[in-house]
């Protein structure tokens, strides 16, 4: 089957149910993506589908087909940082940063749904993912930062 | 730049070598010398040093022995390192180096001793040194116990200067310039007419010099790191998905696995059919290992469907069984015959009036890091590579090298960035099935990884404990405070794991309820030995994670039922003036002592562990759904700062951690096996539920880890606070039992 992952065509020989997840760490090499539950708790796999945070754990790959993927390495990069990957570099977000793909990926989705959202609706959509340091002030504290960017932008 | 301070008495010497192309600075370990950690790029003769600098044609190197598990100890090391050589953190790599004997840990080490850290009398200190010179003899490189910090300070800052005044040298000898008229500046040294020469253009000649010795460290004035926010070294990796965990190593050739073994932790296999997972798509092989199978695939998700299409009979668990088995083995250890230590007896409380007696209880807890265990091992020929995240990488070389048939230098450990650990990765119990692997399928690499359900199955918990305490008031305060408290070694099951003896009492039973600086007429604190159960570990701030509770929450019955104020009656108990001043300040932060509205209360609980007195309030509200966190405060005196973004995510990251598991989390145990197998059943806090969090640091000269410290006092600050609300005293936690929280 086909998958379109950060712009890029790749095809994939696997399983229909094999989850998006493994899909793309095992078999396409992109590990920002990571597994930490296997059972949509956790979210450290979260990565957009057509532009909307979803769990790759839950995604069919045969589900993924025909659908733009993307993952934290499409969302920007080192060199070229998106606006929520800037402000959790300025926020100093990350403790050990496992969760961090998946808690960047879900912000990101919560700006361009809701650009200025309220403390209680940045505290409602990140709680679907889990962060095991507890880096939750910082992650409030970044969101809110990048959301006022993407404003100005 | 001016140096003021000369260092007068050191037990260490900075030595150099040269390497390939370059020259390194390091730690020559004195007595007898341990095995090379850069063995392959050292000179003859130079068999002894351990590398904290490295300069060669490629770049600076700061090696950063002491693991990273999201604590930021590779930022920590390497500005101790940069502030005395005088290179810029974005000049360096920090490189975990390899494991060697001569980066042990003194300090964790000290630990183990019963010294509280509020005694710094002769005979303390001597048990100190005692405890470092043990240290060095097991060869502890190990990270935990909030050590870092403390191990590290002098230690990496000479590394530095050693390493800068030798390049400066060696500069000197190729331009002919004097050294005084010669100043260094990010990575080079700075000649008179203002040119520069490159550390990395030095390093050669510098090989070639014997190490300057007399070197004096910057007057705290002159710091440009320590102290000051600085942007951690892995925090655009870690914000752009291109970080590289254990569990993303990707090798050529390599083979994904993953094992199921018997849920009942440590017991047996007695047989398996994997006929059907053989034949699945992807599968290689399943091979048989202690205590279950590794299944060998060409994908991590196919390895995990086989292993649970293979069929298992598991032997039984060599433990009680169910947790009404457990405690009824805690409960039966209050006994004369079990009694491990009494290191607080004071007055008499035998013949005190006793005015309150309570029993309370604390569950097992899973780490349940969000990585799961993973790593990679080649066996190849005599050959032996690991890569892995681990806190105990010397422990690990030499277990697998026993497995292996290997000698430990036949041993290559590679350290990699984890996903979290809390303490899990003290453990090489994952490590050594990778190996078992490995033996079956030489000369291929294979990367284990756990699924969450055999992370969660085999996570050697923290410990349950129980306590019962009596006490007693007179006259408006507290004047008897008698705690015994039952639980299971940690040393003896952890220290047994890794093939090393466990003597004397096991001071984690009451550490953080024993050495507390309060001054009770009649005071006792006891510790009772309960006889092993399920295998346990340390977690995040080890013995002090439960007797916090313990201790924190029944000191407030008594104050309450003295009708003595928390805060007053604390402070008029408290002989230690630096756990007075974060009790007061923690105090002035939370406006103690003001109303506060109908239905809202404020606990405080205050813990000197790890050598930190931390002191913490948290405000919550009943509400009609349940128990809502408003508000917490934290204060400690922490020593130095070091980095001032990593000790507040440490801080905060520790009360989220006390709180979250003191509100919803237990491991219990059915047939030998551990109900809770996902975050489902083990929920940790989210966002959404955690309060704003208030930190202040009380600096001193000393130096200590931040880790920890925090984790202790916020599950009785929580319970309290939640008594003050409600009326409700609350002695068992997870504290959902008895509460709903929102």
């Amino acid at each position: 089957m086909k998958l379109k992952v950060n712009g890029t065509e790749h095809e994939v020989d696997v399983e229909e149910d094999m989850p998006l997840l493994w899909v793309l760490r095992d078999e396409l090499g992109i590990t920002g993506p990571k597994y930490g539950c296997g059972i949509a708790q956790c979210g450290a796999c979260t990565v957009h589908l057509d532009g909307v945070a979803t769990k790759s754990c839950q995604v069919w790959a045969v589900d993924a087909v025909g659908v733009e993927v993307t993952t934290i390495e499409g969302l920007g990069t080192p060199e070229a940082l998106h606006a929520v990957q800037a402000a959790w570099v300025e926020h100093q977000v990350a403790q050990c940063g496992y969760c961090q793909s998946g808690q960047i990926m879900l912000a990101a989705s919560l700006l361009s749904d809701s650009p200025s959202p309220t403390d209680d609706e940045i505290d409602d959509a990140m709680s679907a993912n889990l962060c095991r340091c507890g880096t939750y002030p910082r992650i409030r504290a970044a969101v809110k930062s990048a959301a006022a960017k993407l404003q100005e932008a | 730049m001016g140096r003021l301070k000369t260092i007068a008495r050191r037990t260490f010497l900075i030595g150099s070598a040269a390497v390939i192309g370059g020259v390194a600075f390091g730690v020559y370990t004195y007595r007898k010398p341990a095995a090379n950690p850069l063995e392959d790029g050292l000179a003859q003769g130079e068999a002894a040093l351990t590398p904290y600098v490295k300069i060669d044609a490629d770049g600076i190197t700061l090696i950063t022995p002491r693991a990273d598990v999201g604590q930021g100890a590779y930022m920590v090391q390497a500005a101790l390192i940069a502030e005395e050589l005088d290179v810029r953190l974005d000049q360096i790599t920090a490189d975990p180096g390899v494991p060697s004997a001569a980066y042990y840990n003194g300090t964790v080490a000290a630990e183990g001793f019963p010294l509280a850290a509020t005694d710094d009398g002769l005979i303390a200190r001597t048990g100190r040194g005692a405890a470092d010179v043990a240290g060095k003899l097991l060869g502890l490189q190990l990270t935990g116990g909030s050590s870092t910090v403390p191990d590290a300070f002098e230690k990496l800052r000479v590394a530095g200067a050693v390493a800068r005044a030798t390049l400066l040298q060696a500069a000197s000898a190729e331009t002919s310039v004097p050294v005084d008229q010669l100043s260094t500046k990010d990575g080079a040294v700075v000649l008179p007419d203002e040119s520069s020469l490159a550390y990395t253009a030095l390093a050669t000649t510098a090989a070639g010099i014997e190490p300057v010795q007399e070197v004096a460290l910057k007057d705290p004035s002159e710091w440009r790191y320590i102290g000051k926010e600085m942007q951690r070294l892995d925090i655009v990796a870690k914000s752009t998905g291109t970080q590289e965990y254990g569990i993303d190593l990707q090798m050529d050739g390599m083979v994904h696995a993953t094992v199921k073994c018997n849920p009942r932790i440590g017991g047996e296999m007695i047989s398996y059919d994997a006929t059907e997972a053989e034949a699945m798509r992807g599968v290689k092989r399943v091979v048989p290992i202690t205590g279950g199978v590794g299944v060998l695939a060409d994908n991590t998700w196919r390895a995990f469907q086989a292993a649970e299409a293979v069929t298992f009979e598991w032997g039984e668990a060599p433990y009680p069984a169910d947790d009404a088995a457990m405690w009824e083995q805690v409960a039966a250890s209050f006994t004369a015959d079990h009694q491990d230590s009494r290191f607080k007896d004071e007055g008499d409380v035998d013949a005190m009036e006793v005015a309150v007696e309570a029993e309370y209880r604390i569950p097992h807890l899973a780490h349940a890091p969000l990585e799961p265990m993973t790593a990679t091992v080649l066996l190849d020929g005599g050959r032996l590579d690991i890569w892995t995240g681990t806190q105990i990488p010397r422990f690990m070389q030499v277990n697998a090298a026993k497995l292996a048939g290997l000698d430990a230098a036949q041993v290559h450990v590679h350290v990699l960035v984890s996903g979290g650990s809390f303490g899990r990765r003290l453990e090489d119990d994952y490590v050594l099935q990778a190996v078992e692997l490995a033996m079956a399928e030489p000369g291929v690499p294979i990367k284990l990884t756990w699924s969450r359900e055999e992370d969660m199955a085999h996570d050697f918990p923290r410990p349950l404990q129980m306590a019962r305490a009596r006490g007693a008031v007179s006259g408006g305060q507290v004047t008897g405070f008698d705690l015994g408290i039952a639980a299971p070694s940690v040393a003896a099951s952890q220290l047994g794991r890794l093939g090393q003896p466990a003597m004397g009492p096991d001071v984690a039973i009451v550490a953080g309820a024993w050495d507390q600086p309060y001054r009770i007429p009649d005071y006792r604190v006891t510790g009772y030995r309960v006889p092993p159960m399920v295998p346990i570990s340390s977690w995040r701030s080890v013995g002090a994670s439960g007797n916090g509770f313990l201790h924190e929450g029944f000191l407030d019955e008594l104050i309450h039922a003295a009708g003595a104020d928390p805060l007053d009656e604390r402070l008029r108990l408290c002989w230690h003036e630096p756990s007075r001043r974060v009790l007061e300040a923690v105090g002035e932060m939370s406006n103690w002592g003001d109303a506060l509205p109908e239905g809202r209360g404020r606990g405080l609980a205050f813990t000197l562990s790890f050598g930190v007195p931390t002191a913490e309030v948290v405000e919550v509200t009943a509400t009609e759904r349940g128990i809502r966190l408003d508000q917490v405060y934290v204060a400690c005196e922490v020593g130095r700062v070091i980095d001032p973004v990593n000790f507040d995510n440490q801080v905060k990251g520790g009360v989220i951690w006390g709180l979250g598991h003191a509100m919803m989390s237990e491991v219990t145990f059915s047939d030998g096996m551990t109900e809770q197998l996902n975050y489902d059943g083990y929920p940790g806090m989210r966002i959404y539920q955690t309060p704003e969090i208030e930190v202040r640091a009380l600096e001193t000269d000393a130096l200590r880890g931040i880790g920890e410290p925090s984790v202790p006092p916020a599950a009785p600050a929580l319970a309290n606070a939640i008594f003050a609300a409600t009326g409700q005293r609350i002695r068992e936690l997870p504290l959902n039992k008895s509460v709903d929280f929102i």
